[in-house]
């Protein structure tokens, strides 16, 4: 059995092997492989004798459950209107110069992810991001740029 | 019509012991409950705005083995943040509103459904849901409640799409009827509350109807939680008596130069400084869900559509053709104006198109695009097309 297998059979025997255990036991492969991968949602589909097309076409709904690799660390900046007008444009471009790469894009070591987020729920502290689950509200672009290089300091 | 002024109101983060209510709830029958949650008026504080008395009498009546209570924590309205703060600060409130709700529907299970983007909120809720699951077991009322963590989807805050997502499928909603309080969760009646709604029902399990009923319009009974953002020097969670005037909350909380107000996030309605003195913040005015943005004269109302409509279009479930391509046609149409690439006029077809969304799409997402587009294109057409 390969690693992902193992974690597979761990979940599923943890949620309870129904399909309303679909989403926790995606969630915890999300939460530490950051994405789903191939070998990942065939392993699930097993556990919990589903379609791996089942499995997929879940996981493809959510923004959360990618389907794509990316970086150890995902940065979301909320692009909603409120953040919008508080400037996460700069934002972005900040955290893009620093990193060097465009929105949607992983780094080369696979540390980082840049992507956006629909609206964060923070809408009077914004602009804001979320690394992986923490979040950083009233954020500067010098402050982003902080904050990403401890994440990057970090082994 | 009758108008309040601007009162705060401390109801929603007010200490109170929780503990102490449940038991007093708990020597209650559901019938007798049930006659208080709709004697004080409460109509579901998520921005559907459906009396909550009458949503638990549906659920009461069911028969069934077994029903089931599900907070909807799934708080995506942009402009929205009241329900995060109410999960931060005062959980246990949040868990004792569930208990009402449990002992008047006769339910013996609940569960939290909290967007992903608050899981940062979940080791703390976990730890203080042991201590109040185990508070019920010493009690020997059957009921625990579990969090379920959501993944990024607006939509899943309409109701079936919740539960859908919390049956491990695609967060599609369901055609209603049969509406949730007969088939619900896995089938089962279920009553599907939004945050706040549970604390009221728990804060007038506290102070009576009667007291309840002291705040607010006959429409609109209570208080409410607001989430005030945008250009406005005061930013953040406000509770205020419903009934007030835009004129008085932008007074409050304007920054002296507001030239419009988006009522109710992104889907609700954007109202003009002309008509700021008669609209009344309520179910006889315009309702919401709590989300209060400010745009001051420097912002371009464009601008404020199209974010809007990117944002409907990304988050449209795609599952009905009205509000998939409804979306993105709006969103291209507007452009192709302002590039003139199109006439002013058609500006009608568009406000057509939406009106379709509005009768045809299936959930509130789509039926709700029309609010902003028409609202917005009617009070600043010149601001859409130059």
């Amino acid at each position: 059995m390969t690693k992902i297998e193992t974690f597979v059979k761990e979940q599923a025997n943890k949620y309870g092997k129904s399909r309303k255990s679909l989403m926790p036991i995606l969630q915890e492969i999300v939460q530490k492989e950051r994405f789903l991968s191939e070998e990942a949602m065939i392993a699930v589909a097993k556990e919990l004798d589903l379609s791996t097309a089942e499995v997929y076409g879940t996981a493809s709904f959510y923004t959360f459950l990618d389907t794509v690799p990316k970086g150890e660390n995902i940065i979301r900046v909320c692009k909603t209107i409120a953040c919008h007008m508080k400037g996460k444009d700069e934002i972005i471009e900040a955290i893009e110069n620093t990193l060097n790469i465009k929105l949607g894009e992983t780094t080369s070591d696979k540390k980082f992810s840049l992507l956006q987020a629909n609206c964060l729920g923070w809408c009077h502290k914004g602009p804001v991001m979320l690394i992986n689950d923490k979040v950083y509200p009233e954020i500067t672009a010098s402050k982003a740029i902080e904050i990403v290089e401890e994440y990057s300091n970090k082994n | 019509m009758e108008k309040k002024l601007l009162k705060k109101v401390d109801l929603i983060f007010e200490k109170c012991n929780c503990l102490n209510i449940i038991d007093k709830v708990l020597q209650r029958s559901g019938d007798d409950i049930i006659l208080d949650i709709i004697d004080s008026g409460l109509k579901g504080r998520g921005g559907a705005g459906f009396p909550t008395g009458l949503k638990w009498k549906f659920a009461k009546n069911e028969e069934a083995d077994q029903k089931y209570i599900v907070c909807n924590a799934d708080e995506g309205e942009p402009g929205t943040f009241k329900d995060r703060e109410i999960l931060d600060r005062v959980p246990e409130k949040i868990f004792a509103g569930m208990a009402v709700c449990a002992k008047a529907i006769e339910a013996t299970k609940g569960y939290i459904y909290l967007r992903g983007e608050y899981n940062f909120l979940l080791p703390a809720l976990n730890e203080k849901l042991t201590v109040f699951n185990q508070a019920m077991k010493d009690r020997k009322f059957e009921f625990s409640i579990e969090m379920r963590s959501g993944s990024g989807a607006y939509v899943c805050g309409e109701e079936t799409a919740l539960l859908e997502s919390m049956e491990g499928k695609r967060g599609e909603p369901r055609n209603k009827p049969p509406f949730p309080v007969a088939q619900g969760y896995l089938g089962k009646p279920t009553s599907i509350n939004n945050v706040e709604t549970l604390v009221f029902a728990l804060a007038i399990m506290n102070i009576g109807p009667e007291k309840f009923k002291e705040f607010g319009t006959m429409d609109s009974r209570g208080s409410k939680v607001f989430s005030i953002s945008g250009d406005t020097p005061k930013g953040g969670i406000y509770e205020l008596e419903l009934g007030m005037t835009i004129e008085d909350f932008v007074n409050e909380f304007g920054d002296g130069d507001t030239k419009a107000i988006q009522v109710g996030g992104a889907s609700g309605f954007c109202v003009p400084r002309k008509h700021f003195k008669d609209t009344i913040i309520g179910f006889e005015g315009i309702p919401t869900g709590g989300s209060m943005m400010l745009f001051n004269s420097s912002r371009s109302m464009y601008n404020v559509l199209q974010d809007y409509l990117e944002f409907f279009e990304e988050e449209s479930c795609g599952q009905c053709t009205p509000c998939r391509v409804g979306c993105q046609q709006l969103l291209k149409g507007i452009l192709a104006v302002k590039r003139g690439e199109k006439p002013p006029a058609y500006l009608e077809e568009l406000k057509k198109l939406s009106q379709t969304m509005k009768i045809a799409s299936k959930c509130g997402l789509g039926q709700s695009v029309a609010n902003p587009f028409n609202s917005i294109v009617n009070n600043f057409r010149e601001e859409i097309i130059y």
